[in-house]
């Protein structure tokens, strides 16, 4: 035996390294035929170790106090060596991260990876999804800008629509009667400790959860159905070196678009950036239009096409709720768009152009034509969810075939 | 095509909603050259002699300007430098560029503490502040005699009317679309000459702006070029893992 043998001898004695190695990797066996679609898993663990190595860069200089915050993130983007690229790789990485999750939840809704076995990969996705939300959101005060200070009076100010106990909610989230020096310093711990340790948590089962029933793929069918003589599935590769290497192109991919932002357009003409984010906040002078950051919009739009707060704000939470019983909404047994019926594809083409509709809308601001349009989009938004109850019970789907088509 | 079609009129929305949302006079496009370094080198001399009365730019370093713009620190301590630090000398040219006015002594002047402008360039745009600097006219209501057709009722008086002179606004009445007039600028009448002729005045804002989009992002330069470093290095990578790839799966079908 070689040296080398013998000393992961050794630590496979003690912990099961090889085994993780094998499990996890060499001999994780992934369907072959993944598509494009497949990419954005890695691609999203990829940020959200960006995120947190850029993160841990902007602590060191950042500064979480009302009086200076604001002049603490210029003085990382001026004095700071390289400052300027942690701090824009940082603010792209979050808005790069709500693209990649939102085409990875795509991928989801084309090819059935909820459906039965993988409901509680959907289920962990879905808390990670709600997690990126709220580090999105408390990472958005940091920079203690206008919109940092009015998006978040905004938003927390919802809280208030709860019947009875909604202002004291307000209260207790802010620490303050408004946005202030101590709701700064919470969502600066929040966001650099609590909802990032929950969030890698999230992730480790959601892969976890992944690696036991196996990955799905484009064409929905279960490749551990049909098996060699060493029960290993006929249609799967493994994930290490077969997907590695060609995640890695996807990386790299992925890169260059993200590096076009990064040095040449890390503002996107303000939508990762927004332009009365320049200005530090000032309580006394409210911006003439706020806006949430893009990856918001959707949900924002929801809550302002309803004439009521209150019914409002419930039906922004339930936008997002529905998501989770998506799973046990769709009675259907096949799972890949390809053998759906066509009124599957017509309710998912109207969900899709209802959340970009809404993203769009909740961006600009609101007029009475604008607000009709909402609310169209908004009942196409939920349209898909209760559409899809109804056709997925008894579907007209093709054949599906027995083995994964190349 | 009506894909596209569709796209473009999406695209279009905000530029329609913008202009839709407050008439300006003037409304001169600008473009500030990255490589013009002298147009900042002067931007620099009238942003310090005509706005650092009261304004700052906190978050920028004499220094900085020197080595970005190609100024010496010694012509900068010379030529840029007018303030005193608290021990009663000369700013040292590694200092913050803030202004000799206090807050408190500004919001007792103007009624609201003149903004820091470090970042004014990224807040307003370039485009604002061309226009912004070029809208003054006379209007005897007005605390200090002048308006602005960009930024009505601004506090600030026409700091620049010795090198523009003074000028009246040409005003027109205006169906607003909804049934009522509004009166709008639709052009300047010089009323007394400055030292300057309209076209140096304009060279002179170009020249200003470009220095307050140099200072509002310093690194900018910096920014594009390690950018285009970074994107030829990924392009090759991409072609080196892609063929990495393609050699791995060569045998799955």
């Amino acid at each position: 035996m070689s040296k080398q043998n013998n000393l992961m001898g050794w630590i496979d004695a003690r912990f099961p390294a090889t085994k993780m190695w094998e499990e996890h990797l060499s001999k994780y066996y992934a369907p072959k035929n993944f598509n494009f679609w497949y990419f954005f898993g890695s691609l999203a663990l990829l940020v959200l170790v960006l995120q947190i190595v850029t993160g841990i860069f902007l602590t060191m200089q950042y500064k979480p106090d009302g009086a200076i915050a604001f002049a603490s993130v210029e003085y990382i983007m001026r004095d700071v060596e390289w400052g300027w690229l942690i701090r824009y790789m940082h603010s792209t990485g979050a808005s790069a991260f709500f693209i990649i999750i939102y085409l990875h939840m795509f991928r989801g809704l084309m090819y059935g990876s909820y459906q039965k076995p993988r409901e509680l990969i959907w289920l962990f996705g879905m808390f990670i999804f709600l997690a990126l939300m709220a580090e999105a959101f408390m990472g958005y005060l940091l920079p203690w800008g206008q919109m940092s200070f009015w998006g978040a009076q905004v938003i927390i100010s919802l809280f208030g629509a709860i019947p009875v106990i909604g202002d004291d909610i307000t209260l207790w989230i802010r620490g303050d009667f408004v946005i202030s020096d101590a709701t700064l310093n919470r969502f600066f711990a929040l966001h650099v400790i609590a909802v990032p340790l929950v969030l890698v948590m999230l992730v480790v089962m959601h892969i976890l959860a992944l690696h036991e029933v196996g990955s799905n793929n484009p064409d929905g069918v279960e490749i551990k159905k049909n098996k060699d003589e060493n029960g290993i599935p006929l249609d799967g590769i493994p994930f290490h070196p077969y997907y590695s290497v060609k995640d890695i192109v996807g990386v790299v991919g992925f890169l260059i678009l993200f590096s076009i932002v990064v040095f040449f357009m890390p503002e996107m003409n303000g939508y990762f950036l927004e332009y009365a984010n320049f200005v530090p906040a000032n309580p006394f002078k409210t911006p003439e239009h706020i806006a949430p950051v893009w990856y918001f919009t959707p949900f924002y739009a929801v809550l302002r096409a309803v004439p009521d707060k209150l019914i409002g704000v419930i039906g922004m939470f339930a936008a997002i709720a529905v998501l989770f019983v998506l799973p046990w909404i769709d009675r259907g047994k096949v799972h890949s768009i390809r053998y759906r019926s066509g009124a599957f594809k017509v309710l998912l083409a109207m969900f899709i152009i209802s959340f970009i509709g809404l993203g769009y809308l909740g961006a600009i601001p609101a007029t009475e034509a604008r607000t009709w349009f909402a609310r169209i989009f908004t009942i196409g938004y939920f349209g898909y969810f209760i559409g899809l109850w109804f056709i997925s019970k008894n579907e007209n789907t093709k054949p599906v075939p027995e083995r994964v088509t190349s | 095509m009506r894909k596209s079609l569709i796209l473009i009129t999406f695209l279009m929305l905000p530029a329609v909603s913008w202009a839709a949302g407050g008439v300006i006079f003037p409304n001169d496009d600008v473009s500030v050259d990255w490589d013009d370094k002298e147009a900042m080198q002067r931007g620099a001399k009238l942003f310090v002699n005509y706005c650092m009365g009261c304004h700052s730019a906190g978050y920028s370093r004499y220094n900085r300007v020197g080595k970005d713009l190609g100024i010496s620190d010694a012509d900068v301590s010379e030529n840029l430098i007018f303030t005193t630090d608290k021990n009663g000398e000369k700013t040292k040219v590694g200092s913050l560029m803030m202004s000799a006015m206090s807050v408190e002594y500004g919001e007792v002047a103007f009624g609201t503490a003149p903004p820091d402008l470090s970042l004014i360039a990224r807040s307003r745009g370039t485009h604002w502040l061309y226009n912004y600097l070029r809208g003054f006219y006379v209007d005897e209501a007005r605390p200090f005699g002048v308006n602005n057709g960009v930024f009505p009722s601004v506090g600030m008086p026409h700091v620049l009317s010795g090198l523009e002179g003074q000028k009246k606004a040409v005003k027109e009445m205006l169906d607003d679309g909804h049934g009522g007039e509004h009166e709008v600028i639709t052009g300047f009448e010089k009323v007394s000459d400055g030292s300057m002729s309209t076209e140096e005045y304009d060279q002179a804002v170009y020249d200003l702006v470009a220095f307050m989009d140099y200072v509002a992002e310093p690194y900018k330069e910096t920014r594009r070029n390690v950018g285009t470093g970074v994107l030829i290095f990924l392009f090759f990578f991409l072609i080196l893992t892609y063929m990495l790839k393609k050699e791995y799966w060569k045998d799955i079908h």
